[in-house]
């Protein structure tokens, strides 16, 4: 399974250095990594529907309990198949959409590392490799999302995007920890054994917050689902793959494996069922105003996300057996239009349904493929959305009683929006009489209709043989969330009851929508009227302001000016030193352990102190350069009566050198010129001697504190019996903390080096202004 | 700043300030000095010489471009961090030649390790102070 | 004397500091500078300064027979010594290619008109 998750990313990095050979004719090997995949993953299917669980276990950061632990049942084998099958498709029809793009190499590599990271999600048995296989699908999302990047308004959603599902990580990472710690381990099957522990602890309600506010975040749910329409700003395959079948589908992913961790708990299914009820109802009827196609799709792939979170929410085995059925319903069909309206968007140069009709005439084989999914949304008998929406309104109908008849119309009225919304996307363009301008439209290349195409067909066969995937899907996946026994066999024929009767009304009143909503811009402006207090308008205007409020604070400490930043650093340090010695107490001086000072001592101290009052004051520059090589030179003698004599030698020898180097630079340079005022003066001067107070009675401090010689002792004892030397400076310098002495030397180096070339850098006359 | 007295004195200070910082660099283990102050000595040396002679002749003297002692000096203290591996001990053991040698004493790879520290700094002060003077 | 040195460490501060709050580059670096002999002696005198007795053993012994300054602080800020004075030249000569460019010394020069905007 590693491998599984490997080759993508290793392709993907391969595509740096040979993007150019990818951008040839070659570029046919890219389709057939997913397709590899794919293969792969139906191997094992006979399987994992038999029952079998495949384990992988990698150790990497054992101590911590991170592993690379992988495991294969039944829901993640589902959305494998979902990613790589779904992937291979959109990678056939990308092939082709991009073609001559510029940066069609970039493109696949992106492709490929978030497929790799959607497979790592699924497949992770470990809730910590989980979470960052799902910041990687965020950060390769934001990278297909803003892929138009020469496009404000692709950058803008694609920020926008990775923002919102940023945020969502966050709380996803908090909420995993606490119940990785709290449970003790994070290994996500042996968390499963703990649920009674995890939902009792009193903690619970937190973290399961964190982790919704993550998978809500990632599957566009109200009230963050503005990201996903925002994100049709994308390439169309990318829109295809992202919102199909794979990025908003992690969420769901992430809800149905915490089902059996987490859930069962009338907080868990209130939330879901209120969040998903609200979300799915909230964006079918969204859709229905919207013009652009990929706006309808989108608003009703956030309806379709609320459908299933719903489910998750309900939570009886009839609603997981749903949402398991609906998870696929789902890729097909919305994969399919996606695609559908990639191919018109590519041969009209228009998304705008007021615009496009009658392409069935020169599109023929989009026409049947969208048809097909527009029937599969409507849950037309026949196709397998029919037995998803049985499903559904088999699960609402067995809710508890007193819900039973709300949720049911709930669900009801969502579907009629959503085949109505459907059909808009799949049948509108379609149908009616051909614009004269389309009349030169001919079909694309067949590997980007076949693709979709497909998918149709898919829809249509599973919907007519449901023993085809009935196993894997009501047994296997379903049984991975429920946990329990859950064989309930798909039929294409209940026979006659409330149920049938249900979708058929559904596909009636829809299809009465539908004739009767004629998009226009209208509509479209009166739905917008309402976006002042839209989420998207609230949380967007929130982080401008989070954005003004900082970029404010920042100007108010960055005003560009080095010594007001010296200015804020010193008086910060200076308020909180001194609170910590104002903390400390009173200080008192013992005068009897002190050294005793000599006439000559006090000499140099008085010198050093002139010197200093000089270049504080002077106008000169020599004088002040004078003056500190004088200062070294006083501090040298006192390393002389204090037992330094190393120190006081590389102090003369490095203060010579210095002031060498001053004069060889600085005597050209124009005396100092005063440019303060005299306030201002006076202002530093205090800041400067209440720096040196603090600095003055810490030292004082000091000298009063125990001195811990241990170290010192060691090497002063065995400095001549282990290293032979009887200079122990010089031991400590080149044996007892030599590799400290070799990179010093390094640094000085490093120094020289920055010196010569900058003294050997020719600037080119333009840089010289 | 050429005169004929510093010129004079500084043709028989470099041998001696020379032969001085080397003493230092040798018996640092034993009394004060060793390689950092050697090498400051040794480079104030060659600056003595070049004040008096300009930085072109000192140059001439040195032979080699100072930049180019930095890595002979990083490498033999580079040596003598690696030499003990070779005998199957951890990295910078201290080596010990079994005989004292006259004047300088016990000789090991700490000395080594010294006079790789001694020949950088000599590259890295010369470096310095020659590029920027050579500039002006 | 430990006193004399507390006080000559919290002027030498304060004069660096005060330098350092300056807009001319050249005390700016003189500053800093000061700032690092400061620093130097703060490390000497929490060593515990002692006179006359250098950390070197006798000639005619193995050990110390003797109190002894301590060794640690001296090689620290015979470190900081040197490695300061690269700091230094580095700083030197970056401030005289800064000259070379804009012609002055003044700190407030080296920023650009779009910064000034902001």
């Amino acid at each position: 399974m590693l491998f599984t998750v490997l080759t993508g990313l290793i392709t993907s990095s391969l595509l740096v250095p040979f993007g150019k050979f990818i951008k040839t004719k070659w570029s046919i090997l890219l389709p057939f990594i997913p397709v590899l995949l794919f293969i792969v993953y139906l191997l094992y299917v006979p399987d994992v529907a038999s029952g079998t669980n495949f384990l992988q276990h990698l150790p990497w950061v054992p101590s911590l309990g991170i592993n690379l632990d992988f495991k294969l049942d039944g829901l993640s084998l589902l959305f494998a198949l979902l990613i790589t099958g779904i992937g291979s498709a959109i990678f056939f029809y990308a092939r082709t959409y991009l073609r001559g793009h510029q940066y069609y190499d970039r493109f696949f590599g992106y492709l490929l590392l978030f497929m790799s990271a959607m497979l790592g999600v699924v497949l992770s048995n470990n809730i910590i490799t989980l979470f960052i296989f799902w910041e990687l699908t965020s950060i390769s999302s934001f990278f297909l999302i803003g892929f138009n990047n020469d496009n404000a308004d692709s950058r803008k959603s694609a920020l926008t995007a990775l923002s919102i599902t940023g945020i969502g990580g966050f709380f996803l990472l908090a909420g995993l920890v606490l119940l990785g710690n709290i449970a003790g381990t994070y290994v996500i099957s042996d968390l499963v054994a703990q649920h009674n522990i995890i939902t009792s602890h009193q903690l619970y309600p937190l973290f399961v917050g964190f982790i919704l506010i993550g998978a809500f975040t990632k599957s566009a749910q109200f009230p963050f689902h503005f990201w996903l329409p925002g994100a049709m700003k994308a390439p169309t395959p990318v829109s295809a793959y992202l919102h199909s079948a794979t990025m908003v589908k992690a969420g769901i992913y992430l809800l149905a494996r915490f089902t059996p961790i987490l859930g069962n708990t009338d907080l868990w299914n209130y939330t879901l069922m209120i969040v998903g009820g609200f979300t799915m109802l909230y964006a079918a009827i969204h859709a229905l105003f919207r013009i652009d196609l990929k706006a309808i799709l989108a608003y009703s792939t956030i309806s379709a996300l609320g459908v299933l979170t719903f489910l998750l929410g309900l939570g009886s085995k009839e609603a997981i057996v749903a949402a398991s059925v609906f998870i696929l319903v789902h890729a097909l069909y919305k994969a399919t239009l996606f695609m559908v309206t990639g191919i018109i968007d590519h041969e009209t140069h228009t998304r705008d349904l007021t615009h496009l009709s009658g392409l069935r005439k020169v599109l023929a084989p989009v026409f049947i493929a969208a048809l097909l999914a527009a029937l599969s949304s409507a849950g037309v008998p026949l196709t397998f959305g029919f037995i998803g929406k049985d499903l559904i309104y088999e699960a609402t109908l067995h809710a508890p009683s007193h819900l039973a008849l709300w949720l049911t119309v709930l669900a009801v009225t969502t579907n009629v929006a959503l085949v109505a919304a459907g059909f808009m996307a799949g049948i509108k363009p379609f149908t009616g009489k051909l614009p004269q301008a389309y009349e030169k439209i001919h079909l694309p290349y067949t590997s980007m209709w076949l693709p979709p195409l497909i998918l149709a067909i898919l829809g249509l066969v599973f919907g007519c043989f449901p023993g085809l995937v009935g196993d894997l899907l009501n047994h296997r996946t379903a049984n991975s969330i429920w946990g329990g026994e859950t064989a309930m066999h798909l039929k294409i024929w209940h026979g006659v009851n409330t149920v049938l009767l249900l979708s058929l009304s559904t596909l009636a009143i829809g299809t009465f929508v539908y004739l009767i909503n004629k998009p226009s811009i209208l509509k479209l402006a009166a739905i917008e009227k309402f976006n002042r207090i839209s989420p998207q308008r609230i949380i967007t205007g929130y982080a401008y302001d989070i954005k003004r409020f900082s970029n404010w604070y920042t100007h108010l400490f960055h005003d560009g000016y080095l010594r007001s930043y010296h200015f804020k650093i010193i008086l910060f340090a200076e308020l909180l030193l001194g609170y910590k010695l104002w903390l400390s107490g009173p200080i008192s001086i013992d005068f009897s352990v002190l050294t005793p000072p000599s006439w000559y001592e006090v000499v140099i101290m008085l010198v050093l102190l002139g010197a200093l009052y000089i270049i504080v004051t002077t106008k000169s520059r020599l004088t002040s350069v004078v003056s500190t090589s004088v200062i070294g030179y006083c501090i040298c003698l006192m390393f002389v009566f204090y037992s330094a004599p190393d120190l006081a030698m590389t102090q003369f020898t490095i203060d010579t050198l210095t002031t060498v180097l001053f004069v060889l630079v600085l005597y050209k340079l124009p005396s100092f010129m005063n440019f303060a005022k005299k306030g201002i003066l006076v202002r530093d001067a205090v800041v400067a001697l209440g720096f040196g107070t603090i600095l003055a009675l810490i030292a004082l401090r000091v000298l009063y504190e125990p001195n811990t010689t241990e170290i010192s002792s060691f090497y002063g004892e065995n400095s001549y019996l282990l290293a032979k030397g009887k200079n122990v400076v010089n031991v400590i310098l080149v044996d007892y903390r030599g590799i400290d002495t070799m990179f010093e030397t390094v640094v000085l180096a490093i120094a020289a080096l920055g010196v010569y070339s900058l003294i050997k850098l020719r600037l080119k006359s333009s840089e010289k202004e | 700043m050429k005169s004929a007295i510093l010129q004079t004195a500084t043709r028989y200070l470099l041998p001696i300030l020379l032969l001085f910082s080397f003493f230092l660099l040798l018996r640092g283990h034993y009394y004060p000095g060793g390689g950092f102050v050697g090498g400051l000595v040794a480079s104030i040396a060659f600056v003595l010489h070049s004040f008096a002679n300009g930085t072109e002749s000192t140059m001439k003297i040195l032979r080699y471009k100072p930049i180019s002692l930095i890595p002979i000096g990083l490498g033999i203290s580079a040596l003598s961090v690696v030499i003990p591996l070779l005998f199957g001990l951890p990295p910078m053991t201290g080596l010990w030649f079994e005989q004292p040698i006259p004047v300088i004493g016990m000789i090991g790879s700490s000395l080594f390790f010294d006079l790789g520290v001694y020949f950088v700094v000599i590259g890295v002060v010369l470096t310095i102070l020659f590029t920027i003077s050579l500039e002006g | 004397m430990e006193l004399l040195l507390i006080l000559v460490i919290g002027l030498l501060y304060a004069g660096g500091v005060y330098l350092i709050l300056r807009r001319s580059m050249v005390k700016l670096l003189l500053g800093i500078m000061l700032l690092g002999n400061a620093t130097n002696i703060l490390i000497f005198l929490l060593g515990k300064i002692t006179k006359a007795k250098p950390p070197v053993i006798d000639e005619s012994y193995k050990i110390f027979q003797d109190i002894y300054a301590d060794p640690i602080p001296q090689a620290l800020i015979l470190t900081a010594i040197v490695i300061s004075f690269g700091l230094t030249s580095f700083a030197i000569v970056l401030l005289k290619r800064v000259y070379a460019l804009v012609d002055s010394d003044d700190l407030d020069d080296l920023n650009t008109p779009e910064e000034e905007d902001l």
